[in-house]
């Protein structure tokens, strides 16, 4: 309740400052209908009429959320219409693309803390291409695997395996380095070959940064996905939703596919989250 | 296939090397540090032109090296072009006022723990939204030139500062404000003096995220739409026209943007948080 409270007061405080925006963004329309009629407008004609246009410069929650749910269950989850079907195709580039990404990351991990060579090498770059736009060169790479004849998935997975390797290979460096000095030598003395310190020791140790950096990738990966579906023209997936209304002037299936892709993200967060308590928990390891 | 062979020696002769420097003192030093990455950097450059060339894989796929070094050279008036109008008017200025915004926001609800407690796990969550999704809308409300971009790197900075900014408010720790409050410190003599020096190792990490996010807000904004000039036009314009010489000489430019544009902001934390512990040795 202690926490339940002020966010709540926070998002009913959003949804005020929306409402009173749509109403003076969308003001011009009806003010310009009015003098074609040559009328004036009350202030209660004035909200009615901003709340509900079709193509509204902002669109008022109660718009945007009938038009998620509408297009969410009212078609058929085949239909071109249905958010459901756009979705799908986001969040399975998206997953595939973390899996490749992830798995590559981790493995390039242990390669870098089992040979100094690679560490010096390698480490200095992945940690300098964080701060790259890495994003822009998602249209060359649909561009050029389309012109190889890959389209669809793969292209778009690459990106999203780009987006979510650095943050995992850096994290799980990190994490895959983190028992302490004291604990790797209690293992030298019992002997222990490389392979058991890394499979008892720095594998579950690295356990809380690899789910920190997970988390940072999957939300990553859905963004890459969501690029990805730009420069092929509004075909298919949520970005392909956001570029086809943007051409269109269909201000409120942009902000329903914005708002479908925020979902998306929370939820996919949030299973990567809940992996991670378990996970965590049946390791012990809870803070 | 003499390009290949020579692309792979190269490789092996840089890895010996690497993997005999690693081994000396060297890379202890200064100098190790760079000089081992570097290597290893100019393998990757020569492996990529010797195999582009002896495998003849045709220039719309993958252009060498050698050639996208030549196309920034020759292209240099419309890169300069192209980086003025994304980075320093879109992403620039999106950035001062996002970062400035962010940071005002933090000092206005610092004196109420209620909005604290409201606006910290919203903050936290819009932060992981994918809020580059916003670019469509804010290029239809404010054009296509660099105000749009300016304003999705508002947005996108927006979060990561604030929230970074309000938890590094709470850093400083009950005994050094009781000190201030036993000096009978007003309020924003606290927050000048003791609190706004404790959060700026948090505020700096804040300002590191949001270089990254200001660049791609403001080169996926002009994905779609912008005027004739810009790094994301560019990039789409050239991939269209399968110049892909000219999109690798863009991402080189934007990398190098990225990366100096942390640098800075790493160098200025650097000089203003001498005094912590992360700074020090």
């Amino acid at each position: 309740m202690n926490r339940f409270l002020p966010i709540l007061t926070v998002l009913l405080v959003i949804v005020a400052l929306w409402y009173a925006a749509a109403v003076k963004l969308n003001a011009a329309w009806v003010y310009d209908q009015a003098a074609r009629d040559g009328g004036a407008v009350s202030f209660g004609q004035l909200v009615s009429g901003t709340l509900n246009q079709d193509r509204p410069v902002l669109p008022t929650p109660h718009q945007v959320v009938t038009e998620l749910v509408k297009s969410t269950f009212g078609m058929a989850i085949t239909s071109k219409k249905s958010l459901v079907y756009h979705g799908w195709v986001t969040i399975s580039a998206t997953l595939l693309g973390f899996v490749i990404g992830t798995t590559a990351g981790v493995l390039l991990a242990v390669g870098i803390i089992h040979n100094k060579a690679m560490d010096l090498s390698v480490m200095p770059w992945a940690i300098a291409s964080q701060t790259i736009p890495i994003l822009a060169i998602a249209p060359m790479i649909i561009v050029v695997l389309n012109s190889m004849g890959i389209q669809g998935l793969v292209p778009k997975a690459i990106i999203s395996a780009f987006l979510s390797f650095f943050p995992v290979l850096v994290g799980m460096v990190k994490g895959l380095r983190s028992p302490d000095q004291m604990q790797l030598d209690l293992l030298s003395t019992y002997n222990a070959s490389r392979s058991a310190v890394f499979w008892k020791l720095r594998l579950p140790s690295s356990m809380p940064y690899l789910f920190t950096s997970l988390k940072v990738g999957i939300a990553a990966s859905l963004v890459g996905a969501i690029v990805g579906e730009l420069p092929t023209g509004a075909v298919a997936g949520l970005g392909a939703r956001l570029l086809s209304g943007s051409y269109y002037g269909q201000t409120v299936q942009i902000w329903a596919a914005l708002f479908a892709a925020a979902l998306v993200a929370a939820v996919l967060v949030a299973v990567v989250g809940a992996i991670e308590r378990r996970t965590l928990k049946r390791m012990g390891m809870v803070r | 296939m003499t390009w290949v062979i020579f692309a792979l020696l190269f490789w092996l002769a840089a890895w010996a090397v690497n993997v005999r420097l690693s081994h000396t003192a060297l890379v202890k030093s200064k100098l190790g540090k760079l000089v081992v990455p570097a290597i290893f950097g100019i393998t990757l450059l020569v492996v990529w032109e010797g195999l582009v060339r002896g495998l003849n894989v045709p220039g719309v796929i993958l252009p060498p090296p050698s050639a996208i070094g030549a196309r920034i050279v020759q292209e240099l008036p419309t890169l300069w072009a192209d980086f003025r109008q994304t980075f320093v008017k879109g992403a620039l200025s999106g950035y001062v006022m996002g970062c400035g915004a962010a940071f005002l926001t933090a000092i206005a609800i610092d004196r109420s723990p209620f909005l604290q407690r409201g606006l910290l796990p919203v903050g936290n969550f819009v932060a992981a939204l994918p809020i580059v999704g916003i670019a469509p809308i804010l290029v239809m409300w404010f054009g296509f030139d660099w105000q749009s971009k300016a304003a999705v790197v508002v947005v996108m900075v927006f979060f990561p500062v604030l929230v970074n900014t309000v938890s590094g408010l709470a850093a400083s720790d009950q005994m050094q404000r009781d000190l201030m409050a036993t000096y009978s410190a007003s309020y924003w003599q606290t927050l000048l003096k003791l609190r706004l020096p404790a959060a700026m190792p948090f505020i700096f990490n804040g300002l590191k995220i949001a270089t990254t996010l200001a660049l791609i807000g403001a080169i996926v904004a002009e994905f779609f739409g912008s005027p004739i000039v810009g790094m994301g036009f560019r990039i789409t314009a050239e991939v269209g026209r399968l110049g892909l010489d000219m999109v690798w000489s863009e991402i080189a430019v934007a990398a190098l943007a990225g990366s100096a544009f942390y640098g800075v902001v790493a160098l200025i934390e650097k000089r203003m948080t001498f005094w912590h512990p992360s700074q020090r040795n």
